[in-house]
């Protein structure tokens, strides 16, 4: 179709560039000249003869003399068909003369030009007309798919399909319609009307009354709509958010910063431009930021003053003071500087909390913790035991998540060296902040640190992730560094905890391994409890596989003698039987009795299993021997076939399931098939199910009043279908099952995909066009 | 007019009808009561504690179990509806319901009427059978729920006997239990004093009211034991060995010296059974209609007794047979035989089911409790077994009594009476399906003569003894199901209810084939025969329909499915499977051979190492 109607256009265009040629090839032979003067008409006869002094032959136009030039529709005009044929012409040898180059022209272009298509035959076009009667149908239809669905599924149907029944009406309708008969009623009703006291209270008050009717349907639709799209961008958005999150590239993390950083930079800008006060305020806090960074430094205990305080330190009580002091300032700092490393913002607003903050929270919140991990590390140094013991628990956390701070700090750097160096550093800064009681400012950031839950919940989760990483290379470290604590710790390094392992890593450059060994373990026992838990589950696997083994053997290991001949309490019974009481010489008697009892006993164990023994052997499928004697060697009597070839034609029964009694001595269970019960049970998978257990599931509970209530009985035997008798069911309508009416729902079941069908149409035509 | 905000327009149109009819059938005085409410039954008259479960004040708590216990699985409608309840309703008056919504269900209950096993893993169910199974799923949830519920209508608690701190009460008399209780239970204490006519067999009718007990030199009767009504009293002028009721007890099976003969409430003889002669023990099997007959010839004989017909004679191949009990859970018969053993019987299949070794003597006694899980038995070994019958047919405790008992019982409630020589003793489990506890007697008793038949009444706390000095009905509290069935078996019911329950109880008689040793087997689908059709099926065929189509390529974008891609994917998938099934085997042969290098059942020695 698109062919032809390009062939068309493409017509047309070439029709509209002659009629554009036309004027070009003739200019002024089309002029009217009706009306013309005579002298006019000389004029020009003087101008062609004048023209044709040149020698060229100037191309005579034809007169128009009729309405149209064209004669034939293929737009060949009979333009040059005033010109005479003159003798001389013919005597001239043959020459291409202009007019007839246009005809061939045209002719030419009338043969290029190709034929209007042929109708499509019957077939074909029959063919394209069902197809789209059928795409149309299965729209109209497929709006009844959820229907069918339903009423396939439903657990029961009633015919004939009545209408929902309307809403009850309000109590108040009914009663307004309702009129007193007897006096009494009357003048209650009388009563109640007077004073226009609602009957009951109203089940809509005026205003949800009017909120119902405020929006009508088209409104809810448009709004439902929206709030539509606006979940699923708000979704689109969280997506991407997350995927963002998930991305683990430095380089875009990287690329990431950087933008945030310009970013503020340009907010800082736009605060300059806005409010330059603010602006100031803002970057006071920056530099100051980066002055406390540089005054970092400073209160390292690198200094030539400190390096000679701490020598002091071990017998000046006042060195020692200064020391902790400076030791406090840097710890202040070192925080600062942490904040200061995050992001702008947020530095702004912890120092804001730094000054709003008085030091007695803090303090309040160290004390509600607990004492601060490092100076937990100090106690157990100058064994003091009993405020541990004291709250072991409060301990432990701090004191994990410590311990997982370390190591993040430790992990970029591998080499043994420098982490030794980096130990004895903190070993000597904790021990000299220890030799202080009063450190309350170097205890408050790290408390306040591990105050919140969620902090310490992922600390932990760090720190046990971090351990199942370099598990193996503490264990190195520990097994190089730390023989001697390993010998001395024999039980508890047995557990491998991996927290009780990095622990010798840290202990091995202390001087004072004892104790340490007695203090620091008898702490972490309690601590590590979590994680030794964990490593047991891992563990167990490995140990569970064993564990039913055992069992089994152990259940094979019964034994029937064991099981009938255990010695069992014996019931001393208040009342004992006269004839036993009558017996003088009763315990012989019982001791004979027994011996007596055990022979049979004996007895009936062997055969007990010579009877099991039979009946397994009856119920073991059997081998197929197929052997011939005399086949291929000798036969006869007292001849037997070779064992060779007997294994060779022996066809061995596939083994069955085991049998039930395997494990059980002392019962036979039978293993034969009842049939006149199978004969009862199922045997045809009915359709859905395409496994037994599947549908033995759905058969589980009886249905029986014997078993269920009364009205679950009733349920669970209801009719699948509930005809009304003498009522005629009609077909289902598209007013019953809620859609509005057969002309709108046609109109409003929008094909959901309209443009494929007419486009493998379309496809098609161009396919048989192109063989063409 | 406006409508008001109901959610029934989302529910199917089925309910409004149900909702329609409810209305329709509802009369005034109903208003009241709920429909549950009606069937409150007369409990026995004793005395006991009421139930009572107390609704917990707060609203929101009373919705968190049942919500957390119905919203487990993803059923919208019914969450609706749930949630509808939750909206206080407003009556007329305008008063809130305080507690609104159905009353709470406490899920430990729920669970005990659930029978599906979700802890069973299903295979890859497609979507609509996944429906189907999730229908099923809350279909059971609900009758659960509805169960639950219904157990508020057990209005009597059961109790047992206890003693003072210290105080043992296998010293409490049968005359200090008598004195201490109300003058009805009191009355069914009692001693028949019959010294002439031999020790007494005993039966009591289904439904506890009757009593029938025949003496070994031929002395039959029968009473209503409540109000002491003798029905009948004859002499059959023959050894009597064994006495039961048949369905109800209008009917009476007695196993006289040759032959079987059944006798009506009046005594007089209906049927004489030549077919079973000799017989030592009966049981009858309620549900089934069958009277198990086994008898001196080593014979187990199968009796349908509503039409008569033998169903099946059963040769046990153990010689005389006389001691026999059935298991109230799935009717299987247990035989004691002499040689130590306790073989299961069914009908429907010609060998023992399962065959016990229990004692190292002959057995003397078998008794099962009414759960089907245990299995009391006694020998000549003076031993006293429970054994766990549910597929291990192990000894669950074991006690040497000073002289083996003769006689066992179990009551509803899992109390073991044994009678040995003429003493009985009790004991007494934790509850319904525990077993009884061997450590200490619960109660004992001395009759006047040895005991000879003992039985357990239902619905009733008492324990009656057959001795050869009569026949005595002691009270053993704690023994019996405090609640009956009205519909099943109603000690109050009139003779026309007899009559009535006797038509159902025969339309719903339980064909005998279906006897087998796990009941709930029969809910299983026959995976033998469906394999077998399956079979069939294709040899029929010539292919197999199910089968998984092999692996074709699908073409893919242009340029890249030439055939040399295509063969490749092919190929790479069928190498892929190849791969899987070598592996599949190599784990096999793994398999076998660590097997193979262990020899079965021998316990490896320390001393292995250097055989060489």
């Amino acid at each position: 179709m698109s062919v032809m109607w390009a062939a068309e256009s493409l017509q047309a265009l070439s029709e509209q560039k002659e009629l554009e040629d036309l004027p070009k090839d003739y200019p002024s032979s089309t002029s009217e000249d009706e009306g013309e003067s005579n002298g006019e008409r000389k004029h020009q006869k003087l101008l062609e003869a004048i023209s044709s002094l040149d020698g060229k032959n100037r191309r005579k136009l034809a007169e128009r003399s009729e309405a149209s030039l064209k004669v034939s529709e293929f737009t060949v005009s009979s333009e040059g068909s005033g010109e005479k044929l003159v003798l001389s012409d013919l005597l001239e040898p043959v020459k291409t003369s202009s007019s007839l180059a246009i005809v061939k022209k045209q002719l030419h272009r009338v043969k290029s030009k190709k034929t209007v298509e042929l109708p499509l035959n019957k077939e074909e076009v029959e063919r394209i007309h069902r197809e789209v009667a059928f795409n149309k149908t299965s729209h109209a239809l497929s709006k009844w798919d959820p229907i069918v669905l339903k009423n396939r599924q439903a657990e029961q149907l009633v015919f004939p399909l009545r209408k929902e029944q309307s809403a009850f009406a309000p109590i108040e309708h009914v009663l307004s319609g309702w009129k007193g008969r007897t006096p009494l009623e009357r003048e209650i009703f009388n009563l109640l009307h007077k004073n226009k006291q609602p009957v009951t209270d109203p089940l809509l008050t005026p205003m949800e009354k009017a909120s119902l009717n405020a929006m009508s349907l088209e409104e809810a639709k448009v709004r439902r709509a929206e709030l539509q799209r606006a979940r699923a961008l708000q979704s689109y958005y969280e997506a991407k958010a997350r995927r963002e999150k998930k991305i683990k590239s430095k380089k875009y993390h990287k690329v990431l910063k950087k933008g945030k950083a310009k970013k503020a930079l340009k907010d800082f800008e736009k605060l300059r431009k806005v409010n330059p006060t603010a602006a100031l305020e803002e970057l006071e806090k920056l530099e100051k930021a980066r002055m406390m960074e540089r005054m970092n430094l400073k209160h390292q205990n690198s200094g030539k003053w400190a390096k000679s305080k701490a020598i002091m330190a071990k017998y000046d009580l006042e060195a020692r003071q200064a020391m902790q002091e400076q030791l406090a300032r840097n710890k202040e700092l070192m925080q600062k500087l942490q904040v200061t490393s995050e992001s702008e913002e947020e530095e702004r607003s912890a120092e804001e909390e730094d000054d709003f903050v008085p030091d007695a929270i803090n303090e309040v919140q160290m004390t509600a913790d607990g004492p601060n991990p490092w100076m937990v590390r100090n106690h157990s140094g100058d064994a003091k035991e009993a405020e541990i013991q004291k709250d072991p628990e409060k301990l432990s956390e701090p004191m994990a998540d410590k311990a997982s701070e370390s190591e993040e700090e430790e992990r970029p750097v591998e080499e043994e060296e420098i982490l030794l160096k980096e130990f004895e550093e903190r070993r000597l800064f904790r021990k000299k902040s220890g030799l202080n009681q009063d450190t309350e400012p170097v205890g408050r950031q790290e408390t306040k640190g591990s105050s919140t839950p969620e902090m310490l919940s992922e600390l932990r989760t760090l720190s046990q992730k971090h351990n199942k990483k370099h598990q193996s290379r503490k264990q190195k470290v520990s097994s190089v560094k730390a023989v001697m604590l390993v010998q001395r710790e024999g039980p508890a390094e047995e557990e491998d905890d991996p927290l009780l392992l990095q622990r010798p890593e840290r202990a091995k450059t202390l001087e004072k391994l004892e104790e340490l060994g007695k203090e620091g373990y008898f702490q972490n026992k309690e601590l590590p409890r979590p994680a030794l838990k964990e490593q047991q589950l891992e563990r167990n696997p490995d140990n569970q596989p064993g564990a039913p083994k055992e069992k089994k053997r152990k259940e094979q290991m019964i034994d029937l003698q064991n099981i009938l001949t255990t010695k069992s309490p014996s019931v001393k019974s208040l009342v004992v039987p006269t004839t036993i009481e009558v017996l003088e010489d009763e315990q012989e008697r019982d001791q004979k009795q027994m011996i007596k009892e055990a022979f049979a006993g004996d007895d009936v164990i062997r055969d007990f299993l010579k009877e099991k023994r039979e009946a397994m052997e009856a119920s073991k499928p059997k081998d197929m021997d197929l052997t011939l004697p005399g086949w291929g060697e000798w036969g006869g009597l007292g001849l037997k076939p070779s064992a060779k070839k007997r294994r060779r034609f022996l066809i061995k029964a596939p083994e069955g399931l085991p049998r039930k009694d395997k494990a059980l001595p002392n019962v036979i269970i039978n293993e034969k098939r009842n049939i006149h019960a199978a004969a009862h049970q199922v045997r045809v998978l009915p359709y859905p199910f395409t496994h037994h257990q599947q549908f033995e599931r759905t058969i589980q509970t009886p249905i029986g009043s014997t078993w269920n209530t009364q009205r679950a009985f009733q349920k669970l035997t209801t009719s699948k279908i509930v005809t009304k008798p003498g009522h005629i069911i009609k077909p289902i309508k598209a007013e019953d099952v809620g859609y509005r009416s057969s002309s709108r729902s046609d109109l409003s079941v929008i094909p959901r995909n309209p443009k494929r069908p007419t486009i493998c149409h379309k496809k098609k035509q161009l396919k048989k066009n192109s063989k063409d | 007019m406006e409508t008001a905000p109901e959610a029934s327009r989302d529910a199917p149109p089925k309910k409004d009808k149900f909702l329609a009819k409810k209305k329709k059938a509802r009369r005034y005085w109903e208003e009241e009561t709920t429909p549950t409410a009606a069937g409150v039954s007369l409990g026995p008259p004793r005395k006991k504690k009421r139930k009572r479960e107390l609704r917990p004040q707060n609203t929101k708590n009373t919705h968190t179990p049942n919500k957390s216990h119905i919203s487990k699985k993803p059923q919208v409608p019914k969450k609706r509806r749930e949630r509808r309840n939750l909206e206080p309703q407003r009556s007329l008056s305008g008063a809130q319901d305080p507690f609104p919504g159905p009353a709470p269900v406490p899920v430990s209950v729920a669970q005990k009427f659930r029978r599906i096993d979700k802890s069973r893993k299903l295979p890859h169910a497609k979507s609509k059978t996944r429906s189907r199974l999730e229908v099923a799923e809350t279909e059971e949830e609900e009758i659960s729920v509805k169960a639950a519920r219904s157990q508020l209508l057990l209005a009597e608690e059961p109790g047992f006997l206890e003693g003072e701190d210290g105080e043992d009460t296998a010293k409490i008399l049968q005359a200090d239990i008598v004195e201490a209780v109300d003058i009805a239970s009191a009355a069914k204490h009692f001693d028949l004093n019959l010294r002439q006519f031999g020790p007494y067999r005993l039966n009591y009718s289904r439904t506890g009211r009757h009593l029938a007990f025949g003496g070994r030199r031929g002395h039959v009767a029968a009473l209503d034991w409540v109000t002491k009504r003798l029905m009948c009293e004859i002499n059959v002028m023959e050894a009597v060995r064994d006495i039961r009721f048949l369905h109800s007890e209008a009917l009476l099976a007695v196993a006289q010296n040759r032959w079987l003969h059944i006798y009506d409430n009046q005594g007089i003889e209906l049927h004489c059974i030549r077919r079973c002669d000799r017989v030592t023990r009966l049981e009858f099997l309620p549900f089934h209609f069958l009277l198990a007959t086994a008898s001196e010839t080593g014979f187990l004989t199968y009796l349908d007794v509503s039409v008569g017909k033998i169903v099946a004679a059963l040769n046990a191949r153990a010689g005389r047979l006389s001691v026999m009990t059935q298991n109230p859970y799935n009717a299987v018969i247990h035989l004691g035989h002499s040689n130590g053993t306790v073989s299961l019987w069914s009908p429907a299949v010609k060998d023992p089911l399962a065959k016990i070794l229990c004692h190292r003597g002959g057995v003397r006694a078998v008794a099962v409790d009414s759960t089907g899980t245990h299995m009391a038995t006694s020998g000549l070994d003076h031993q006293l077994k429970i054994f766990d019958l549910r597929g291990t047919f192990q000894p669950l405790s074991t006690r040497t009594l000073p002289q083996g008992a003769g006689h066992l019982a179990f009551s509803q409630r899992g109390l073991l009476a044994a009678g040995m020589g003429d003493v009985v003793n009790i004991w007494a489990g934790q509850g319904k399906a525990s077993p009884p506890s061997l450590e200490q007697t619960y109660l004992t008793h001395r009759l006047s003569g040895h005991v000879h038949g003992l039985q357990f009444c239902p619905f009733e706390d008492v324990l009656g003894v057959g001795h050869s000095g009569g026949v005595t009905s002691m009270l053993v509290p704690g023994a019996a199901e405090p609640n009956f069935d009205g519909l099943e078996s109603n000690p109050y019911r009139s003779r026309k209810q007899r009559q009535e329950w006797e038509v159902k109880a025969l339309l719903e008689k339980v064909p005998a084939d279906l006897i087998c040793l796990d009941p709930r087997a029969l809910a299983e689908v026959d995976v033998i025969s469906l394999e077998q059709e399956k079979k069939e099926r294709i040899e029929r065929l010539g292919y197999d329909p199910e089968a998984k189509a092999p692996f074709q390529p699908r073409p893919k974008q242009k340029g890249r499915s030439s055939t040399a891609s295509l063969v490749k994917r092919k190929r790479k998938v069928m190498d892929e499977e190849h791969r899987d099934k070598v592996r599949q085997s190599l784990e096999q042969q793994l398999q076998k051979q660590e097997k193979a290098a262990k020899p079965m059942g021998v316990w490896p020695s320390a001393l292995d190492r250097f055989v060489r």
